[in-house]
């Protein structure tokens, strides 16, 4: 019997730390804590709506632009604004562009050395390498030559001595299983991916003016002009260059990212059968094709599936259902910390009672986390890519489940091989590929708007305070890479009296509830073999696969005595 | 053991980066640092050092957007290049290891390059509490910050947060969070950063500039470079002109927005922010926030989230600033220019003239005191300016101008009225 922390985990966004009981080499128990707080919500209070997202959008520098829309939506439900075409084009390619950006930079950045062993690759031929490559993809820089060039690079590299980032990792770890071949074409992908990043996301710079942290959203549409024939507007130009970037997104998407993730995938089918979780999914739906209200247009459908339940259609989902328990988070209820609070009437009161720093152990029996633990109809629920590939599967949309239906037969696995580590990373590949054929059509979209002389890109009506009711509230639901977002916003007299954001990681990372239900991380940690509690390599790869952000997840409710009189259900 | 190190562009031609593409990236460096070419070739030999400076990347209370930032280094081949040039020794949202084989990398830096490494820290420290609102592997921020910034050869402070605690540090602070500054007083070598996030081109720079000098670029007394914080945004707006002819955006996506006017009514804060955004862009583009469509928000100002605040007010109704009267009072006397001859003509020149020696070397002059001055001048040609009225000698205009010039000072009625305060 072993237990040991992992405190940081690396190659996410934030301070992660997992606390794990080893009995002969698996897990038996887990515990997934927060170690970072900030209180957004708090310093929202007071402020003018119409800047909420601004700040709302710091809450995350890697999923950048997902709380900036969460929260323009929730003010725009709570004001009752129906933005302009232009705008909702624009958020949607906006926001596109965000998931293929995020999902390749968490593939090959974050996620990769947890299957790839970097010193492997060092004895690879590169000619077998672009066979390998070649094999699965036509990929044109598949070349010996090309391999050749990565792999002294690598060669120089380690022989300086200096490893830096790579220094005291698991190389040559038992548990890493691809030939060295395999791990050439992945670290040189690795390292393309990073130039690639960089310059697709230019797409963010032409619609927002800045990635991270875009600056075109507005309350009531988006600040970025359209008009075909100014210079200082999205206009032809503008158009062609973003058509471009989608291009080359789609093209790195299908002909590198895709073909990897099949070729690694197969070589580590075990992990088909682990790291399950709770088996509840939940996804808020996103993307909308009309209105912003209509959710039956949206493109990823709304829906919660319970007990892997995939054979019937998803439930509807209604966000009253939503609670969170604080019984394992630093925080205090007025009436006792064993029942959950829905968002609106939720409270907070920063109740620390960890050990004081410097600590070698939380104490995982109390609180031990500064997320809260969010329920749906009382149930654990994964929120993410996967959640959202299922329901999109369940509710029989026809390319999600040719994507998906043609990846398990490559893998030679059923459905069922879904409920795993391992897809959750390939349903990340395959949601990533149906965005990137998505995305050029919502540009052509705006084009059309634009040479039909539709240039409105704001609605201005409720711009102004003075055309405010004296009380409003609305919530505003986005899909975002790493799963369901959601801001709720209460506004007096022009100002933002209550805010609060429920957050994809807060869902899967969340701590124990009041009955001791553990969440999705938790849950998803148990059985998992450790061959060397030394090296933790197996952990590191289930807790990946959720794609962890914890700047995002840690936030405070702070509702207390404020009584919602209006709950609306979208 | 391995043989000699390889020089930086031995490295980059393994891997296919020609001496010319390694020099077209020192130029790139020297422009962005405003050196003259002369230093172009001393910057590429800098480079070339085989000992790569090991950098300790450090986050606390942060959202990783400098991290994204630092990743997205745009010119071709930068990112490779830092990469190569720098050992990052440590680095949470990149590192291969993780919990204590991360912090043995730590230790293993701090233990190897003492008082040789440079310290960039993303994210504020929070000091309420004992520190509890931010730990890593048990230990606070706060304590993180002390051990690993007061033995590093600098500490380079990116974004605001690390700067003057960001957000987190907005009122009412939650958690008592602090920028570096305040959180390890009397660091020596301490660069800030500010930016929300800070621009990865003057990240670059600035370690360029320490290899090439081996010293740290000059700053202001707040510790801000001057090459990437030396000057106005308003200075050096592509919109300055509209500006100064009183063309301004009065309602999103109206015909003044899409020609690109100017958007100081619609709450820009670029009269008051320090960046060179405007010449640099962002994302290897021409691209930035102001050319996108939307004001500034004055990311790279003082505790901007408190006094830049709201982001649709303009200026004025920041408090402490006086630049109401004088920026709608030159749109309006510009207007009048057109039609109103030498005298106001004068006006606009002394404006510019006094607005440009706003240069590196006096950073900390802003618009309010180059208004204020500039105010002086309109009050001694065209008599007193009160606030809601236009200069006491009002040029003759036709209608169309004058009505232009009224919306300008009907909507500072309707302001004050406290329409959108």
């Amino acid at each position: 019997m072993a237990r040991i922390a992992i405190d940081p985990v690396t190659r996410i966004e934030g301070h992660l730390r997992v606390e794990v009981q080893i009995e002969k080499g698996r897990v038996v128990d887990a515990w997934s804590s927060s170690t970072m707080f900030r209180g957004m919500e708090i310093v929202l209070r007071g402020r003018d709506p119409r800047d909420a997202w601004v700040f709302a959008q710091r809450i995350c520098g890697v999923c950048t632009t997902v709380h900036a829309l969460a929260s323009v939506r929730a003010v725009e439900d709570a004001l009752g604004i129906q933005i302009p075409d232009n705008a909702r084009l624009m958020r949607n390619i906006i926001a596109g562009m965000q998931y293929i950006q995020d999902h390749v930079i968490h593939f090959y950045h974050l996620h990769a050395l947890d299957w790839v062993d970097i010193v492997s690759a060092l004895a690879a031929d590169p000619v077998k390498t672009a066979e390998l490559n070649q094999s699965i993809s036509d990929w044109p820089r598949a070349t010996p030559a090309y391999f050749k060039g990565v792999k002294d690079r690598i060669q120089k590299f380690v022989d300086s001595g200096q490893l830096g980032l790579f220094a005291n990792a698991y190389w040559g770890h038992p548990a890493y299983a691809l030939p060295p071949e395999a791990n050439l074409m992945a670290v040189a992908h690795y390292l393309e991916a990073l130039e690639w990043q960089k310059d697709v996301i230019k797409l963010h710079a032409i619609l927002g003016g800045k990635n991270p942290h875009p600056q075109t959203y507005l309350v009531g549409g988006m600040a970025a002009p359209v008009d075909p024939n100014a210079q200082q507007s999205i206009n032809t130009l503008r158009i062609a260059q973003l058509k471009a970037l989608a291009a080359e997104a789609s093209a790195f998407v299908s002909q590198v990212y895709l073909p990897d993730i099949l070729a690694i995938a197969g070589f580590y089918k075990e992990w088909a059968g682990l790291g399950a979780g709770v088996g509840n999914y939940l996804s808020y739906g996103d993307f909308p094709a009309a209105k912003n209200s209509n959710v039956a247009s949206y493109w990823l459908p709304r829906g919660v599936i319970f007990n892997k339940n995939i054979d019937q259609k998803p439930a509807p989902v209604s966000h009253e259902k939503v609670s969170e328990y604080v019984a394992h988070s630093w925080y205090r209820y007025a009436d006792g910390d064993q029942n959950p609070l829905h968002p609106w009437s939720g409270e907070t009161t920063p109740n620390y009672t960890g050990p004081q720093p410097p600590y070698e152990w939380l104490n995982t029996d109390s609180k031990y986390s500064w997320l809260k633990t969010p329920r749906y109809d009382d149930a654990p629920m994964e929120v993410g890519p996967l959640s959202r590939m299922l329901i999109g599967y369940a509710s029989g949309q026809q390319r999600t489940q040719e994507l998906i239906n043609g990846v398990l037969g490559q893998l030679g696995v059923g459905p069922a091989a879904l409920f795993s580590t391992l897809g959750r990373t390939a349903a990340r590949a395959v949601e990533t590929a149906l965005v990137a054929e998505q995305l050029p059509g919502w540009i052509d979209e705006l084009g059309a708007n634009m040479a039909s002389g539709q240039l409105t890109i704001h609605n201005s009506e409720k711009w102004s305070p003075a055309t405010w009711p004296a009380e409003a509230e609305g919530w505003g639901a986005v899909e975002a890479p790493r799963g369901s977002l959601g801001h709720w916003v209460r506004i007096k007299d022009g100002k933002i009296q209550n805010y609060q954001a429920v957050v994809p990681t807060t869902w899967n990372g969340s701590p124990r509830d009041a009955r001791d239900v553990r969440g999705p991380y938790e849950a998803a940690l148990i059985d998992t073999p450790v061959a060397d509690p030394d090296q933790p390599i197996e952990i590191l790869r289930t807790v990946h696969s959720f794609d962890p952000c914890m700047a995002c997840s840690v936030h405070l409710v702070d509702a207390r005595g404020v009584e919602m009189t209006r709950i609306k259900v979208q | 053991m391995p043989a000699r190190p390889l020089t930086l562009e031995e490295r980059l031609s393994a891997r296919g980066i020609s001496r010319r593409q390694f020099l077209k990236f020192c130029g790139a460096m020297t422009a962005t640092l405003a050196l003259p070419s002369i230093f172009t070739p001393r910057i590429a030999r800098a480079m070339n050092t085989s000992e790569r400076l090991p950098v300790i990347w450090l986050e606390f209370q942060d959202c990783a957007g400098n991290t994204e930032s630092f990743l997205r280094a745009a010119s071709p081949g930068v990112a490779d290049i830092v990469l190569e040039q720098i050992s990052l020794e440590y680095h949470e949202t990149i590192m291969a290891p993780a919990g204590h084989r991360a912090e043995r990398s730590l230790d293993e830096a701090l233990e190897r390059h003492p008082g040789q490494y440079i310290a960039i820290v993303e994210g504020s420290i929070p000091t309420a509490a004992g520190g509890i609102y931010c730990t890593i592997n048990g230990h606070t921020a706060l304590s993180i910050a002390e051990r690993v910034c007061s033995n590093a050869l600098a500490t380079i402070a990116v974004g605001a947060c690390a700067w003057d605690g960001g957000w987190p540090g907005a009122d009412p602070n939650p958690t008592g969070a602090v920028g570096v500054r305040d959180a390890v007083p009397g660091l020596k070598n301490l660069i800030n950063m500010p930016g929300c996030p800070a621009n990865v081109v003057n990240i670059t720079a600035v370690i360029v500039h320490y290899l090439t000098f081996k010293q740290l670029p000059a700053t202001d007394e707040q510790g801000r470079p001057f090459f990437a914080y030396g000057q106005l945004i308003h200075n050096n707006c592509e919109r300055r002109g509209h500006f100064d002819a009183g063309r301004f955006v009065e309602s999103w996506g109206d015909e003044g927005h899409r020609l690109g006017w100017c958007l100081y009514k619609m709450g820009c804060k670029g009269p008051e922010t320090n960046s060179n955004c405007p010449s640099v862009g962002w994302n290897g583009t021409s691209y930035w926030p102001i050319g996108a469509g939307h004001g500034c928000v004055g990311c790279m100002s003082e505790r901007f989230w408190d006094k830049m605040a709201p982001v649709y007010g303009r200026l004025p109704n920041v408090e402490g600033f006086g630049v109401e009267a004088t920026a709608d009072t030159v749109g309006a006397v510009a207007v009048g220019a057109v039609v109103g001859g030498a005298t106001v003509h004068a006006v606009a020149s002394a404006l510019r003239a006094r607005s440009q020696p706003i240069t590196a070397h006096d950073g900390a002059e802003t618009l309010v005191e180059a208004a204020s001055r500039a105010m002086d001048v309109v009050e001694q040609i065209a008599g007193p300016v009160k606030p809601g009225e236009a200069p006491a000698t009002e040029p003759a205009t036709t209608e169309p101008e004058r009505a232009i010039a009224l919306g300008v000072l009907d909507e500072r009625e309707d302001r004050r009225n406290g329409d959108t305060q």
